[in-house]
């Protein structure tokens, strides 16, 4: 019997083929006879195309074809709806009519033979428009209630307004979050090759079956005649969920090209084609007694959306269950606009409206002369007051208590602009994070061979958070096989169905799948041989045992509230003179069940804490209000984290906990929950730092003049 | 509208641009390409020689995916015309590891969890290994200014700094010994 590995810090099964460049990328994959194609793109956000001129892109050397609205295929876009698309609204069709949506908005494809000849007789394609009037401008458009029951947007207990009114301290204030972009380093690329009615896609995903679906609705096959393979993903933060118009583009231009095509998307057009966090304005109001308890929370919140999808995202669901409060009042809206569909960006929801959140309970404490921390306490819920059932394991307290202790949080003087290092301010301050545990259905694949090994599968997705470690690593430990003996494999249609990874919720759901799978396939090999022990098991039968299980969740739902929860402490020093910030500490604790992998899920959470960083300090795709377009769509203007940014001590704790309802694995997820609660914490000690409190992410050097 | 074309775009008058021959040195093998003159080297090795480890993270020169040593100094190869590397002495991260035996800043980014998704990485160890040996790894501050021109939008820059103090280390303790 091995040691348990489960709860090991085993480094990276993928590790070799990522630090030797061997880890192949959508782009990355060799096949042969490949044209390359390059998309021309609108400069209007509304209207129609009048005219476009393609013959001097045609007569360019190495041209293939120019595909326009004219001339390409029409395309069945069949009724398709996948998890991460919106439920209500239509997907962007490319390439069908002359019609302008959006800045951006694809409306030509030149295929060439090389990648320097299709972006060459990309720029020549001549486009003139008939301008419409367009909605640009977040601030100008009245937003409005989604489609659907209006209780579903809105949601009341008790009587928030009258106990608002009635409280004695009272904080109420709106906050600004603007579009931000996911940026991951790896651009979107897609590689298409038709064979007769069958199609073979090596692209970026964060789920490949999702895009088989919709790549089939959209060309009018068979779903089974779609293979997907995505082995490595470089980053994609929630930017990969869907499967965007570039994917259809890829297939269209293989189809007309006649041969395979690659599309590799720049980093402009990372701005216009796969998502982002869309911008939000939100307003919290908070009514406490004198003794910090709270009477009244009401919290509105509208975003972004395009005028042909309705987007919304969880941006006000903590808020109804984080504290403890008799008096609710949500209500979310969405404000259609001439751009193109936001999407879930890490923490989807939850880091906007923990933001806006988190920062009035610190007012409230500025408010009430009481520790932050104290505030959260005293109004610590004993159930989930929305859903009105128990928690199935809450961590709260005991992540405060341990976080606040590494931090040193007790030092901590309480006036603002009160602690300083040399002519740096410092400040301290802190917030809460939560995020939903998912479990959704999900199937995997064990194969056991008579030489010991042991070949496990699943279609699941690793987009940096270990997915081929962390599932190495529970076959093998359920199988009671040495690490090394143990080859999991995912990323392909041809393997069993994984649900979508994102939500936080690949370890719980395709884990608890491999682990249901490989203990089938071990029960059905010792049981088969009559052994003890599997190697000899196997070396008995003289033959491979397969078992396949499906896992998928029960009524746990309907009878406990499931979430991870977390706090986070941030240290920051404010050059009083430049307005500069630089995040010198942060703590995180983090109550997210059992954690599989230490090693790798410490990376994921300091991760999430640099993605914070940017948010509360750096990030903001910039739209032009007149016309819509983003203009700092590059890396150099997008300003996000760089290691000089890094703070010195970044410590993360995994408080013990064991939550036996949640999945069997037991694990709550930990993508998101990283992300949540950093930036309202270097909000929060910016304030304590320098007596400023901006309500406007990012916060920068400008606003603290 | 399209991004990262600059050298296609500077060449725009002369679309008919005849193939040019190009011998590149990579890895200590010389490889014979016949290349568009728009062709950057980041383009070469990955669209001709299908040596992609070098990464394509934004063409622009702003993100550091690409970075290669070109006689033994760091550069982008996105912003670098193959042609005019013709002569230099081009090292890629498919040959920084000795055989089996992988160069210890490879080996140290595994054993500290230096990366999430991997795809910085070839940029971050090949800038790394020439942090190390222009002398900037003397301390985690000294190599959070030398790497910052490598971005890591997973954000394991708190490891990646570990690992390079870590490979500092091996390389001062050979040197001495």
């Amino acid at each position: 019997m091995t040691a348990a590995l489960i709860g090991k810090s085993v480094s990276r099964v993928d590790g070799r083929l990522k630090v030797t460049g061997a880890a192949t990328y959508a782009a990355e994959f060799e096949v042969p006879n490949l044209a390359h194609a390059a998309v021309v793109r609108s400069i209007v956000a509304n209207g129609r195309i009048a005219s476009i001129d393609t013959a001097e892109a045609e007569r360019a050397p190495g041209v293939i074809a120019v595909v326009t609205h004219r001339n390409a295929p029409r395309l069945a876009y069949q009724p398709h709806k996948g998890l991460p698309d919106a439920a209500v609204g239509e997907r962007l069709h490319v390439l069908q009519d002359d019609r302008v949506n959006h800045q951006g908005q694809p409306i030509a494809l030149v295929l060439a033979e090389t990648l320097e000849q299709a972006v060459y007789a990309a720029e020549v394609v001549r486009v003139t428009y008939r301008n419409e009037a367009a909605a640009t401008d977040v601030a100008g458009v009245d937003p409005v209630l989604p489609t659907g029951k209006p209780a579903e947007w809105e949601i009341r207990r008790g009587e928030p307004d009258s106990a608002f009114e009635q409280a004695e301290f009272r904080v109420d204030q709106t906050y600004v979050i603007p579009r931000e972009n996911h940026n991951p380093i790896e651009m979107f690329a897609t590689i298409a090759a038709w064979e007769g009615d069958s199609l073979t896609l090596w692209d970026k995903t964060q789920w490949v079956h999702n895009v088989a679906e919709e790549i089939a609705a959209v060309f009018g096959i068979a779903a089974e005649n779609v293979r997907v393979i995505s082995p490595f993903v470089g980053g994609a933060f929630g930017s990969g969920l869907r499967c965007w118009p570039h994917v259809t583009l890829a297939a269209l231009g293989a189809r007309v090209a006649g041969r395979p095509v690659k599309l590799v998307l720049s980093r402009r057009e990372m701005y216009y084609g796969v998502g982002y966090r869309p911008h939000t304005v939100q307003r919290v109001a908070l009514g406490a007694s004198r003794d910090g308890q709270l009477q009244a929370i009401r919290h509105e919140g509208h975003q972004e959306t395009s005028t042909y999808e309705e987007f919304t995202e969880a941006l006000l669901s903590a808020t109804r269950f984080l504290h403890a409060c008799p008096n609710v009042h949500t209500r979310h809206r969405i404000a259609p606009m001439n751009v193109h569909t936001p999407t879930y960006m890490r923490a989807p929801g939850e880091a906007s409206g923990m933001y806006a959140l988190e920062s009035a309970m610190d007012e409230l404490a500025v408010a009430l002369d009481m520790d932050p921390v104290e505030l959260r306490l005293r109004n610590e819920p004993d159930k989930d007051e929305f859903k009105d059932l128990p928690f199935s394991s809450r961590s709260t307290r005991e992540c405060y208590r341990a976080a606040a202790e590494r931090f040193g949080w007790a030092q901590r003087t309480a006036a603002p602009r009160s602690m300083r290092d040399g002519r740096s301010l410092i400040g301290w301050g802190m917030a809460s994070a939560t995020y939903p545990m998912n479990y959704a259905p999900a199937s995997a694949m064990a194969r056991l061979l008579p030489d010991g090994t042991a070949e496990v599968m699943s279609a699941a997705s690793d987009m940096g958070p270990g997915t081929w470690t962390s599932m190495t690593q529970v076959a093998a430990d359920t199988l009671g096989l040495p690490i090394e003996r143990v080859k999991f494999t995912l990323g392909d249609t041809n393997l069993p169905r994984a649900p979508i990874h994102g939500g936080s919720m690949t370890m719980a759901s395709v884990g608890s799948a491999v682990q249901a799978a490989c203990r089938k396939a071990r029960d059905e090999a010792l049981g088969g041989a009559g052994a003890n022990d599997l190697e000899e098991a196997m070396k008995l039968l003289g033959q491979a045992i397969e078992a396949t299980a499906d896992v998928a969740p029960g009524d746990e739902t309907k009878r406990f509230s499931m979430h991870a929860f977390g706090a986070v402490f941030v240290e920051v020093a404010v050059d009083p003179d430049l307005g500069e910030t630089r995040v010198r500490r942060i703590v995180g604790a983090y109550g997210a069940g059992r954690v599989v992998n230490p090693k790798i899920a410490r990376s994921q959470c300091i991760g999430g804490m640099i993605g914070g960083i940017g948010m509360a300090l750096m990030e903001h795709s910039a739209v032009d209000p007149r016309n819509g377009r983003v203009t700092n769509a590059n890396l150099a203007e997008y300003a996000v984290p760089v290691h000089a940014d890094a703070p010195p001590v970044m410590d993360v704790i995994f408080v013990d906990e064991h939550d036996p309802h949640v999945n069997p694995l037991g694990v709550k997820g930990l993508g998101e929950i990283a992300l949540v609660g950093v930036a309202p914490a270097i909000a929060n000690a910016i304030f304590h730092a320098t007596g400023k409190r901006v309500r406007e992410l990012p916060i920068t050097p400008d606003k603290l003049l | 509208m399209r991004g990262a074309i600059s050298p296609a775009v500077a060449q725009a008058a002369g679309a008919a641009t005849a193939p040019l021959d190009v011998s590149l040195r990579i890895n200590g093998t010389e490889h014979r390409l016949s290349l568009d003159p728009r062709t950057t080297l980041l383009d070469a090795l990955r669209e001709h020689l299908h040596l992609t480890g070098s990464k394509k993270g934004c063409g622009l020169g702003q993100c550091g995916a690409c970075t290669v040593l070109m006689d033994g100094m760091r550069v982008k190869a996105c912003l670098s015309l193959a042609a005019l590397a013709q002569g230099r002495e081009i090292k890629t991260i498919e040959g920084l590891a000795q055989g089996d035996e992988l160069h210890p800043l490879q080996a140290s980014f595994i054993e500290r969890d230096a990366f999430q998704c991997g795809y910085c990485t070839s940029g971050q160890i090949m800038a790394g290994v020439a942090c190390i040996s222009e002398g900037h790894a003397g301390s985690p501050q000294d190599i959070r200014e030398w790497m910052s021109g490598n971005l890591c939008r997973c954000g394991a820059y708190d490891h990646i700094v570990a690992a390079i103090q870590d490979a500092a280390a091996v390389y001062s303790s050979t040197q001495e010994g």
